[in-house]
């Protein structure tokens, strides 16, 4: 409890202090405050993320955006990158467990890769504050989502329908908690479809990674098993960031002494994270993490409306 | 006590393994050009000390500003250690393209002809967003 409650103040402690630093930057801090500063509290970030049961990527873009100087449009280039490394660092093992399914990812990641690169032309297209304001709205909605949205371990899947019964859309994998290979089918793959196309914009547009929206829409849309869900995320995340990311780095839009610190430190602090991972009281994080992601959506919108600039 | 392994499609083992090795490279190559930027070791297209009075603006007139380059021109300043970072995002945004067609093969071995287009799809898709041609890069 202890340590979960000063993991949770030291990253809003960091992020503060990185936004008081903020309006010195033209005079101020000497270039490299910044990076490290960055890779801080990314490493803040992975440590509480992964018991959160949240992607590093949707930490990243609200808080670093609303705190430190950069401006959105590479705040966004770098948590795109971000929540991709993180997406590709797991992505091999999931795939081996049997806890991602490249096949149930597939159909789903080339639909909503293509819509990506639609909301990330979009979003660079529109102005900050505005950016901004509907950024402020998907945290709060996240927030709302992650109090609300329930989860199903094993969903009930009477019947696959006609399309994921003809893409035999199914897989087993080992569930190490009940000790039992579980095997596993989905329903609704059409509405699942179209949800992932939605996914993808709003991924592309923010540069969220969009696990939050992928595993709900697996495990209580599709029926795919909770562990399937999060692993199948992650893939889904691998191929929807790469389309995306390629849009920022076109546009210039990627700065390697943003993106790097951001992207080592993430990854650093998710193993951490991994590890503490049975000494962390996972609720108790991902209270605090509610509680961040709140105040840095709440900034995120009082930003872009000029309240709180 | 071990769990019992569940075999997984070769398809499926085949795309984890060369996804691992293209993150691999992808990290190695933009953790190396950094700390080489960072350290002075190679010229860079827009010093460190320049940067904060500069990415608190729009990517347009950060660009009007610095000259940094647009779409694909990174490659012709990849000897410059700012630029030289972009190779190791397009090694990692990349790697998907070589995971996608590495399983074409195998599907079109088995005749499984949805996935083989649902592949190919996938990396036609990641391909066009990489050209420029999009987002009007070039």
């Amino acid at each position: 409890m202890a340590r979960a409650a000063a993991l949770g103040t030291g990253l809003f402690l960091a992020a503060a202090s990185a936004h008081a630093a903020a309006p010195a930057a033209a005079g101020g801090p000497p270039w490299w405050v910044w990076p490290l500063a960055l890779f801080l509290v990314c490493f803040v970030m992975g440590i509480v993320a992964v018991p959160a049961g949240i992607g590093g990527g949707t930490l990243f873009v609200p808080i670093v955006g609303g705190f430190f100087p950069f401006h959105l449009d590479f705040v966004r280039g770098a948590g795109l990158l971000v929540a991709l490394a993180s997406a590709l660092s797991a992505g091999p093992m999931l795939l081996r467990s049997g806890l991602g399914s490249l096949r149930l990812a597939l159909p789903l990641a080339v639909l909503a890769a293509a819509s990506s690169i639609f909301g990330a032309q979009l979003g660079l297209a529109m102005p900050a504050n505005l950016v901004q304001i509907l950024l402020g709205v998907v945290v709060l909605a996240i927030v709302v989502l992650m109090f609300v949205a329930k989860k199903s371990e094993f969903p009930q899947v009477e019947r696959p329908d006609a399309l994921s019964q003809a893409l035999a859309l199914n897989g087993v994998f080992y569930d190490a908690a009940s000790r039992r290979a579980v095997h596993w089918q989905v329903h609704r793959s059409v509405p699942g479809l179209i949800v992932f196309l939605g996914i993808g914009v709003l991924a592309g547009m923010f540069g969220i990674g969009a696990g939050w929206a992928n595993v709900p829409a697996l495990n209580l849309l599709m029926g795919a098993p909770l562990k399937v869900s999060a692993g199948t995320s992650s893939v889904v995340l691998s191929l929807v960031d790469s389309s995306a990311a390629w849009v920022y780095v076109n546009k210039g839009a990627v700065l390697p002494m943003i993106a790097v610190p951001s992207v080592v430190g993430m990854m650093l602090g998710a193993r951490i994270g991994a590890r503490l991972l049975n000494v962390l009281k996972g609720q108790v994080i991902r209270r605090m993490v509610i509680g961040v992601l709140l105040f840095a959506g709440l900034r995120a919108l009082l930003k872009g409306l000029g309240v709180w600039p | 006590m071990k769990p019992p392994a569940v075999e997984q499609p070769p398809e499926q083992q085949r795309y984890a393994r060369v996804l691992e090795w293209a993150s691999r490279a992808g990290l190695l190559v933009l953790v190396l050009s950094f700390a080489a930027y960072v350290a002075g070791l190679m010229e860079a297209h827009v010093p460190p000390r320049e940067l904060p009075a500069l990415w608190v603006h729009p990517v347009d007139r950060f660009i009007e500003l610095t000259g940094s380059p647009r779409g694909w021109g990174w490659v012709r300043m990849i000897h410059q250690g700012d630029i030289a970072g972009l190779l190791g995002i397009a090694i990692l945004a990349g790697g998907s393209v070589l995971c996608l067609l590495s399983l074409v093969p195998l599907y079109a071995a088995r005749r499984d002809r949805a996935f083989a287009g649902i592949s190919l799809a996938g990396a036609v898709v990641i391909v066009l967003a990489a050209s420029g041609w999009l987002a009007g890069g070039h």
